[in-house]
């Protein structure tokens, strides 16, 4: 067991039996102030956890809207050491709301492990996640980000069947991320029976927290998945509310801020709702 | 930085975990790796069975038209006046290159696994010609990504898949390319996980594909050492091929590595020159990254974003390089060089002219090397080029670049 800010997060959150609300959203996007002043709006709107997106030109697990959200963070000079500057600044105001930097391998590569490592912990970093980077890598970033006090959270899916959860989950800490389809992100939800019965089989091989996402817009689905899972994922819906304010220049047209705050408010009702639910 | 120490052989990669020393791997994402897995289980069996290899040597014999001829280059020899030049005729082939040899195999291998849908990545077309080809032949449907620049470069191709019944779908993402392309099968197929076998056209992504792929390759390289030694009595003293992925140039390369005599060289797209961005020369100018699978060489910036390359040849125009190259490259076995888009242009020509033979632009790119290199050797010396398409598909394109109106 590992004592991060997201171990600490979760413990806090059983007490409060509720689930976590988790929000992604693209550092840098659609620029780097704007991003870090959405950053610093999400704790107050709800967001239990940060997942902050680093950008990459490639993203081959990524649909439209993450892509495009990418692009924009890329076009306005978004590199990986901006986006460790963007999670320092933030620490600052913040020292509890865990952060969980997620993107691609080859620029946390191309910067360097150890150094990124060294980096990402100096700016309050509390966990990776890494798409391209299965357990057959472990060796690339995965033990050395837990030699460093990191976690790495891994991404389990319909696929990771019952004779492969158990490699997945074996350097998995802080928490498990069940992607809820096969496919892209931003995608349609599926039915939250067949959600349930597989977080179910997750913790049937694990002690850690199981939080779920793809396809999670509503404040209902929130608080339907919710009632099963130890946490709710939000990302494609956060970066929509972004880009729905943005004109055809690229410039916003009302608040990104305001607007993801907006949405995250919503949400973060869902999320609260979603035991009592089952309790009735 | 220190020369590695010299292997005992350069045949024995991959190791188990797919590394070609640090190149190579498996970097996707948790969805494929069941299948990734699977693959590799299946191609396992495969090799060893005779039954696999005896229906794919078949369908070479008779729908490819294997073994290709091995051509001595009589009046470019004389014109050259140095080293004898002989080509490997891979463009002979049925769908006009060497990609049906890799196509075929892995078809026979989705077969095995009970796929039921075909995706392919392609740049020029002819991949996604020959996979949608066999896709036909063997009654399953095929969806071929290709980027909405290629697709407006390479028409006839376009053309040719649809007639084939395959669904061509451009992608407009990044610059339109190749690089692109991938990205977009990648995600149908972290989408169709259950039925659908993804058809890689190259030597490269996440293992077992370098490897496989490389084996379904190698028929070219395998066939060229029984014919030099039926017609010269002797290996050749050089082999050279053109270097986009690296799928014809591995074929060619791998049953030779052994043969320290033999010097090799593959031949990247160097563009518009190697000083701006212009050009696909990953090994020269590159270098080692994870993308699309697998850790390469790869044209990139400080950050590890990946550029868009440029090639006149769309076939070339990839930012990386098959992992096997990468480690050929650094252990110091095959020289790596680029040739310009105007090189290639005018090697175009004078084969067209002195051989009436119409090269791809990708095997162009070779031939301007065997060009600067042939008057060099003595005239006892040999060179061997893989022919590995022709320029049918290019005279379009060629034209436009020549300023001539068709």
């Amino acid at each position: 067991m590992t004592h991060t800010r997201i171990d600490k997060a979760f413990a806090r959150l059983r007490a409060e039996n509720r689930p976590a609300l988790v929000t992604y959203f693209m550092a840098g996007d659609p620029d780097y102030e704007t991003a870090l002043r959405i950053m610093k709006a999400l704790p107050g709107a709800g967001s239990d956890i940060i997942e902050l997106g680093m950008p990459f030109s490639d993203p081959m697990a990524d649909g439209p809207a993450i892509q495009a959200a990418g692009q924009r963070a890329l076009k306005g000079g978004q590199t990986l050491a901006r986006t460790l500057e963007m999670a320092r600044a933030f620490r600052q105001g913040d020292d509890t709301t865990p952060i969980v930097m997620m993107g691609y391998y080859n620029p946390i590569y191309i910067y360097g492990v150890e150094r990124f490592l060294a980096d990402a912990r100096a700016a309050g970093i509390d966990g990776l996640i890494v798409v391209d980077l299965p357990p057959e890598m472990d060796e690339e970033l995965c033990l050395p980000a837990i030699g460093a006090g990191i976690n790495f959270i891994r991404l389990a899916t319909p696929t990771t069947d019952d004779k492969r959860l158990p490699k997945v989950l074996e350097n998995t800490s802080g928490f498990v991320y069940y992607v809820s389809m096969t496919g892209i992100t931003g995608s349609a939800l599926p039915d939250t029976s067949k959600v349930g019965a597989a977080v179910s089989r997750i913790k049937g091989h694990t002690s850690l927290p199981v939080c779920v996402g793809f396809g999670v817009k509503t404040a209902a689905q929130a608080r339907a998945i919710g009632a099963v899972a130890d946490g709710v994922v939000v990302g494609t819906a956060i970066v929509n509310a972004i880009a729905n304010v943005l004109g055809p220049d690229g410039r916003a047209t009302a608040d990104p801020a305001e607007a993801v705050s907006t949405l995250v408010r919503g949400l973060a009702g869902g999320v609260r709702e979603a035991r009592l639910a089952t309790a009735e | 930085m220190n020369t590695p120490a010299e292997p005992n052989s350069f045949r024995i990669g991959p190791d188990e975990q797919g590394m070609f020393g640090i190149f190579g791997g498996r970097f996707v994402a948790e969805t494929l790796m069941p299948l990734i897995l699977d693959l590799e289980a299946h191609w396992e069996a495969a090799k060893k069975d005779p039954a696999f290899k005896a229906e794919l040597e078949h369908l070479g014999t008779h729908y490819t038209g294997r073994p290709s001829p091995l051509y001595f280059a009589e009046r470019l020899t004389e014109h050259l006046g140095g080293a004898k030049i002989y080509f490997k005729r891979d463009e002979l082939n049925h769908t006009g290159s060497h990609k049906i040899n890799n196509c075929l195999g892995q078809i026979l291998l989705a077969r095995r696994m009970g796929k039921t849908r075909i995706i392919a990545e392609t740049g020029a077309g002819q991949h996604g010609v020959a996979t949608a080809t066999v896709a036909a032949r063997f009654g399953l449907p095929c969806v071929v990504y290709m980027g909405a620049t290629d697709v407006e470069r390479q028409a006839p191709n376009v053309f040719r898949m649809k007639l084939l019944g395959a669904e061509v779908k451009p992608v407009s993402a990044g610059h339109g390319t190749l690089k692109d392309a991938m990205n977009e099968a990648l995600r149908d197929w972290v989408t169709n996980v259950e039925n659908t076998y993804y058809l890689i056209g190259t030597a490269a992504g996440p293992h077992p594909y370098p490897e496989m792929v490389r084996d379904f390759q190698s028929v070219i390289g395998t066939e060229v050492r029984e014919q030099i030694l039926a017609a010269e009595g002797r290996l050749p003293d050089l082999l050279v091929a053109a270097v986009g992925g690296g799928s014809n140039a591995i074929g060619l390369f791998h049953p030779f590595l052994d043969e320290r005599k033999v010097a090799i060289v593959g031949v990247e797209a160097g563009g518009r020159g190697l000083e701006g961005d212009e050009h696909c020369a990953s090994l020269t100018a590159g270098r080692p990254g994870v993308l699309h699978g697998n850790r390469t060489y790869l044209l990139q910036n400080e950050d590890g974003q990946i550029k868009e390359g440029h090639s006149i040849s769309a076939g070339l125009d990839y930012p990386g390089i098959g992992p096997e190259h990468s480690w050929l490259k650094e252990s110091g076995r095959v020289e790596y060089v680029p040739i310009m888009d105007h090189e290639a242009l005018e090697a175009f020509q004078l084969l067209t002219r002195l051989e009436g033979i119409i090269p791809a632009l990708e095997p162009a790119h070779a031939l301007a090397e065997v060009i600067k290199r042939a008057p060099k050797m003595g005239k006892d010396q040999i060179i061997v080029m893989n022919l590995c398409g022709r320029g049918d598909k290019d005279v379009f394109s060629a034209a436009k670049h020549l300023g001539m109106e068709i």
